[in-house]
Parts: C-alpha cells; sequence; structure tokens
C-alpha cells in the first residue's frame, strides 16, 4: 500500500483536569499521526484518555499543553469561531448514545449540520436523501429517533457525520449501545464509507475483536499514554 | 445560520415545550396588555377632552374687538405719548375681509340680548343668543329633545331646560309651540327724520342721521330642548337660555349697549360689532390668523396657551400610566429570563450536540436569542389584542354607567396605531434584553461537558 500524506498529527498532547486540589491528567504527552484514509481504532478500558484524546482531534476540546495539526493547521491557534468551522466543514461525528434531537425527525436531524453549514435549500434535501440512502434508511426519513431501533438510530446518527462530506470521521464507542448484529453492521457501513468515499476514519471502542476486525490500525491507550500502535495485517 | 433556519428552528423550539412557553409568552401578553390598557386610557381621556374642548369653541377661535373698545382703564391714553392711530370699526366689511383670511372656517358676531318672552300668559325675562352654523356640530346639543334648527334662517328656538321649566311643568310637550319674543329694535333714520323725530339727532344738532328704537315682537316655533348648559367662554355659545340661528337673531336688528357708540361716531346707518368671533380650521392655525387680524389693527384674544399647558398635563399623565403599565411589563421579562435559564439547563445536551455538528458561539446565541425575540413578539401581538380588548370593556363599562345617570356615552380607551407598534416594540425589546443572559451562558456552554450531560 502506497503511503498516504498525513492528516493529523498529535505532538505531546497533554489534557489536565482540576479536580479540587488535585490535577488529573487525562491524557499524557501523546504524539500520534494519521495518514488519510486510514481507519484508525484507538484501543483501551475505561478512563483510559481514549475518549478525551478523541475531543481533542475532533476540535470540541483543546489540549492543556502539545499541538494537534490536521491539514497543516494547529487546532490550537484557532479562535472559538474557526473550530466551530473545522468541525462543520472537516469533521463528522457519531456517538455512543447516537445524539440525535428526539423531537426532530430523522430527516430533519440529518439536515441539521446542513443548516448550520448555510447550504442552499433546494441542494438540502437531495444530499440528505443521498445520506440516508447510504446508510439504507431512505424510507425512514420522516420517523422520530423514538420511533427507530438503536441501530436504525446510530445509522441515522452515521449519515448526519457523513451529509457535510467530511474529511475524517470520528466515532466514538459507535457499538457501545447495540447488539453485537448491529455493531458490526455499523463498523461495515464504516468500512464502506472509508473505501468507497476515502475517508478517514477515527474510531474509540473497547471491543479488540471489532477494532482487529475492521481497523487497519489499532493504538492502545492505558493511563492515557500511547502504549502501542501497529497497522493490522 | 441563515435567518430563516434560526427563526424554523426557534418556533419548533417554543412549541416543543408548548405550555410553558405559552405562559411565558402570556405573561408577556399581560404586561404588554396593561401597558396598553393604561396608555390607552391615558390617550382616550386626552382625546375626549380634547375634542370636548375644540367643540366648545374655546381653543379654534379667535376673539376679535375694535382696538377702541377696550383702551385699558389702568393705562389712560396720553395725547404724546404715540401718535394717535385711526381706530378701526368692527363692520360688515371687516367681517367680510377676515372671512376671506386663510384657514378661516366661520366669522359671526355675538348676538346676546336680555328680553322679555311670552308663552301662555307667562312672560319672563330671559337672556337670548343667537347661534352661528358651527354650534350644530359643536357636540353642545348632543342630548338635545326634539331637533336642531332646520335651517339657519327659521323662526325656531332651542330652549335650555331650566328656562322651558319656567314656561311649562313637562318641557318635552313646548316642542312644536310657538313663542314671542319682544324686543328693541335699532333702525337707521334718513336724515329728513333726523332732523324731526330723533331726539339724538336733535341732540347732534342734526349734522348725522339718527337712529330709531322701536319695540318689536317675534313668533318664533320651539324645536328642541338641552338639558346641559352649552360650554361657555369665549367664542362659545354659553349664558344664553333661548337660542336662536345667528341669522334669524341678527336680522331682528335688536338694539345693542354699542349702538350709541356707533351712532356718536357718526355712521348710524352702517351697524357695527362689539366683537366677532373668528373659527379656524384647526387649533394650530390660531396663531398665524391672530397675527393676520392684529396686522389689520384690530386686537384679538385666544386660549392657545391654555391648550399647550393641557398638552403638558396629559403628557405627564401619560408618562405616569405608562410607567405604571411597564411594571406588569418588567415582570414579564423576569419570566422570560427564567423560562429561558431552564430552557439551557434542559437543553444541555441539545446545545452541546449542535456544537459538534458545528454550531459556532454565536449560532446558539442566536437561537436563544431568537427564541426570546419569538416570545416578545407573539407575546406583544396577543397584549396589544387584550390591551384593546380591556379598553373596550372600559369603554363598554362607562357608556353603561353614563346611560343609567342619563347622560351621552363617550369613548374614553382609544388604542391609536402609533400605541399598538409601540407596545410591540417594546415587548421585543424587552424580550430580547431578557434574552441576554440566558443566550450568552448558553453560547458559553463547553460542548464535551454539555454532551455528558443527561
Amino acid at each position: 500500500m502506497p503511503t498516504s500524506p498525513i492528516l493529523i498529527q498529535a505532538e505531546s498532547v497533554s489534557r489536565e483536569y482540576r479536580l479540587g486540589e488535585s490535577v488529573i491528567r487525562a491524557v499524557n504527552e501523546i504524539s500520534l499521526s494519521v495518514q488519510k484514509g486510514e481507519f484508525l481504532a484507538l484501543l483501551g478500558s475505561s478512563g483510559s484518555g481514549k475518549s478525551t484524546l478523541l475531543s481533542m482531534l475532533a476540535g470540541l476540546d483543546r489540549p492543556t499543553s502539545g499541538a494537534i495539526r490536521v491539514q497543516e493547521r494547529n487546532l490550537s491557534e484557532l479562535d472559538t469561531e474557526e473550530l466551530a468551522r473545522y468541525r462543520r466543514d472537516t469533521v463528522g461525528m457519531v456517538f455512543q448514545s447516537f445524539n440525535l434531537l428526539p423531537r426532530m425527525t430523522l430527516q430533519e436531524n440529518v439536515e441539521l449540520p446542513l443548516r448550520l453549514a448555510e447550504v442552499d435549500r433546494n441542494e438540502r434535501e437531495s444530499r440528505v436523501h443521498e445520506a440516508l440512502e447510504r446508510v439504507g434508511l431512505g424510507a425512514r426519513g420522516q420517523h422520530r429517533p423514538s420511533e427507530l431501533s438503536g441501530g436504525e438510530q446510530q445509522r441515522g446518527a452515521l449519515a448526519r457525520a457523513l451529509v457535510n462530506r467530511p474529511t475524517i470521521l470520528f466515532a466514538d464507542e459507535p457499538t457501545g449501545n447495540l447488539d453485537s448484529v448491529n455493531g458490526e453492521q455499523i463498523l461495515l457501513l464504516l468500512r464502506e464509507v472509508q473505501i468507497s468515499l476515502g475517508m478517514t476514519i477515527l474510531m474509540v471502542t473497547h471491543e479488540r475483536p471489532l477494532a482487529e476486525k475492521f481497523a487497519n490500525r489499532i493504538a492502545v491507550l492505558s493511563d492515557g499514554r500511547l502504549v502501542s500502535d501497529g497497522v493490522q495485517p | 445560520m441563515k435567518t430563516r433556519d434560526l427563526s424554523e428552528l426557534a418556533v419548533r423550539n417554543l412549541r416543543e415545550a408548548v405550555l410553558r412557553n405559552s405562559l411565558t409568552t402570556l405573561g408577556v401578553a399581560v404586561g404588554v396588555a396593561s401597558l396598553v390598557a393604561m396608555v390607552s386610557l391615558g390617550v382616550g381621556l386626552q382625546t375626549l377632552a380634547s375634542q370636548r374642548l375644540t367643540r366648545s369653541g374655546l381653543f379654534d377661535a379667535v376673539f376679535v374687538t375694535s382696538q377702541r373698545n377696550f383702551p385699558g382703564a389702568r393705562r389712560p391714553q396720553s395725547a404724546d405719548a404715540t401718535p394717535k392711530k385711526e381706530v378701526r370699526i368692527l363692520d360688515e366689511d371687516i367681517r367680510a375681509q377676515l372671512a376671506k383670511l386663510a384657514n378661516v372656517t366661520e366669522v359671526y358676531p355675538q348676538v346676546r340680548f336680555v328680553t322679555e318672552v311670552r308663552y301662555a300668559g307667562k312672560n319672563p325675562t330671559t337672556s337670548v343668543l343667537g347661534l352661528p352654523d358651527s354650534s350644530k356640530s359643536s357636540g353642545a346639543f348632543e342630548g338635545i329633545t326634539g331637533a336642531y334648527f332646520s335651517s339657519a334662517t327659521a323662526d325656531e328656538a332651542i330652549l335650555q331646560i331650566e328656562f322651558a321649566k319656567e314656561l311649562a311643568d313637562q318641557p318635552a310637550t313646548l316642542i312644536g309651540k310657538d313663542l314671542v319674543l319682544r324686543y328693541a329694535e335699532r333702525g337707521a333714520l334718513s336724515k329728513n327724520a333726523a332732523g324731526n323725530s330723533s331726539l339724538l339727532g336733535g341732540l347732534m344738532g342734526g349734522a348725522s342721521p339718527g337712529i330709531s328704537i322701536v319695540p318689536r315682537e317675534k313668533t318664533l316655533r320651539i324645536v328642541g330642548i338641552i338639558e346641559s348648559d352649552p360650554s361657555a367662554g369665549i367664542g362659545g355659545f354659553g349664558g344664553g337660555r333661548v337660542f336662536l340661528p345667528l341669522e334669524t337673531a341678527e336680522r331682528l336688528h335688536v338694539a345693542q349697549p354699542g349702538d350709541l357708540q356707533t351712532f356718536l361716531n357718526g355712521d348710524a346707518a352702517k351697524p357695527s360689532y362689539m366683537a366677532l368671533t373668528v373659527r379656524v380650521r384647526s387649533p394650530k392655525d390660531v396663531p398665524q390668523v391672530e397675527t393676520a387680524i392684529k396686522q389689520l389693527g384690530f386686537s384679538t384674544f385666544s386660549l392657545l396657551d391654555a391648550t399647550k399647558g393641557l398638552q403638558v398635563v396629559f403628557r405627564v399623565f401619560d408618562l405616569f400610566l405608562g410607567l405604571f403599565g411597564s411594571l406588569a411589563l418588567t415582570v414579564a421579562s423576569l419570566g422570560i429570563i427564567n423560562t429561558l435559564v431552564m430552557a439551557i439547563l434542559e437543553r444541555r445536551r441539545e446545545i452541546g450536540i449542535l456544537k459538534a455538528l458545528g454550531a459556532t458561539d454565536r449560532d446558539v446565541r442566536s437561537l436563544f436569542f431568537a427564541e426570546a425575540g419569538a416570545m416578545g413578539l407573539f407575546g406583544g401581538f396577543f397584549g396589544v389584542a387584550l390591551g384593546w380588548l380591556i379598553g373596550q370593556a372600559l369603554n363598554w363599562g362607562t357608556a353603561i354607567y353614563l346611560h343609567r345617570q342619563d347622560l351621552p356615552g363617550v369613548k374614553i380607551s382609544y388604542v391609536p396605531w402609533w400605541l399598538a407598534l409601540f407596545a410591540i416594540g417594546v415587548a421585543l425589546v424587552v424580550s430580547l434584553v431578557a434574552g441576554l443572559y440566558p443566550a450568552a451562558r448558553a453560547a458559553r456552554l463547553n460542548p464535551v461537558e454539555a454532551l455528558r450531560y443527561e
């Protein structure tokens, strides 16, 4: 496989939280680079710092020290407005608890990033339809999240993450609330997206078998440190 | 986010917590309604007072006198102080000239005399007043029993109720009956007659024609009875107990106190007036007309300054009513703050999701701002409608009360278009100000913490 350009570069990234008098270092001097089109699984037990690292790479949080460069931009140097635009235009996110807005239909949920990006109304409909078709929910657009199964909700969330055509997809425990069949389905979809769209995917999980089955590369975290980083055969 | 998308999301969010948001909006509406009701009451009372005063002829009239009539008792005229100007007399020619001035609607003399009235064997003495055409629309005759004069030259009379009671126990029975006026008619004598028969002419050595004073009678049909005395004052129609059309009264040529002075000034054939009332199109035309009349060499008097004083009083009155009304709106704004702060707590996760999807702080702030604004706008519209209804209820209640007192109904509350717009504007501004803090707080939320919130 030819070497792809580096898309994400984390350099000695740390994140500390102050809890009363004590300081907790959730992420401790992690350096990591991700190539374009890679499917990287961040593996680790609960409290290992993998979700915190993912939040910083996705532009939801800022490191206490170190630098994160995405497409040559240092996220630490971006102001709040620029960081929001980074999340809107470059990043798509899928969460463990789906995070669809319960009072909106699936179609409206998927349309939300397009509203934020001020995409033309005429274009929105076709893009929402395309995203829902990709995840196999073309006929469920008018349903509210409460009317969908867990697997369908997560596929809906994936459609929402893809609708703005991001460069990187971040998935935080996307199978955490799903049974094994639905979990595998979601990961198959992620894999399909990675291959067909050439998308870079960073997934946090604690399920090693799934990570080994679907990711190209696995980075293991423990106590906020990167303990292993290896390409899958 | 585009304004249209923002508005759609805001309205959708408001619809989700429909009960709470409706109650908050209702709070704004009640605040606006109290403001509208209070100010509309002030405006209504001011309009009512202005209309009444305007109709009374006090403020759209200029009272004109010849400068010779009031030389000023305390300041005796000095022969060498100022060059003696020719004193102009208020006569028919001047009356016609005044009527042609810009913005003048009517010029009429005050024809008022005390005379004897005969009816069914009774002959009381009373004051008679001639009424100009404009008196019909003055509102002074709103509660009339019977009718107003059929024409400006009709031989008809309207009686004041107290006087009517002197003539008959049941005043209403007088309508359609005739009464007789006995009065002294003034006439001009020819030069020949003056030398022989006029005492005054004789005294003047026959140099000028004299005047004759002859007793006359005039039969008038009673057409109406009014219960209240029409408002008195400069240019007003008060003070009379028997009213006739002005032209009818003028045609009687009743001898007036000024006739002697006119005669002594040498032109008895040409009648003159003690004073003329000049009515103008609106009170704002008074200063210009007054200046024009003064330039013609006459003295003028108007009550315009009194109107200005009255306006100040009403403005202060409005201000106080508005302040009281605004108190409820202030309380309502606290309701908006409370609702939105609660909404932030409840929708913390939603704010986190929006931020994760790329919403900027400004997007989140604008969304909460739009929701506050929408509550203010809906509350404003609803409040204006509610305030108008309260005003209508006040009008209705007042009308019933006045009807029971046998008085004509009046409109005490009035919502002008500017008040409706102002109230909606105030509701919107107050809501937006109330939304400032919650919107800023929502925008500041850390997305990671917000997403963790269950």
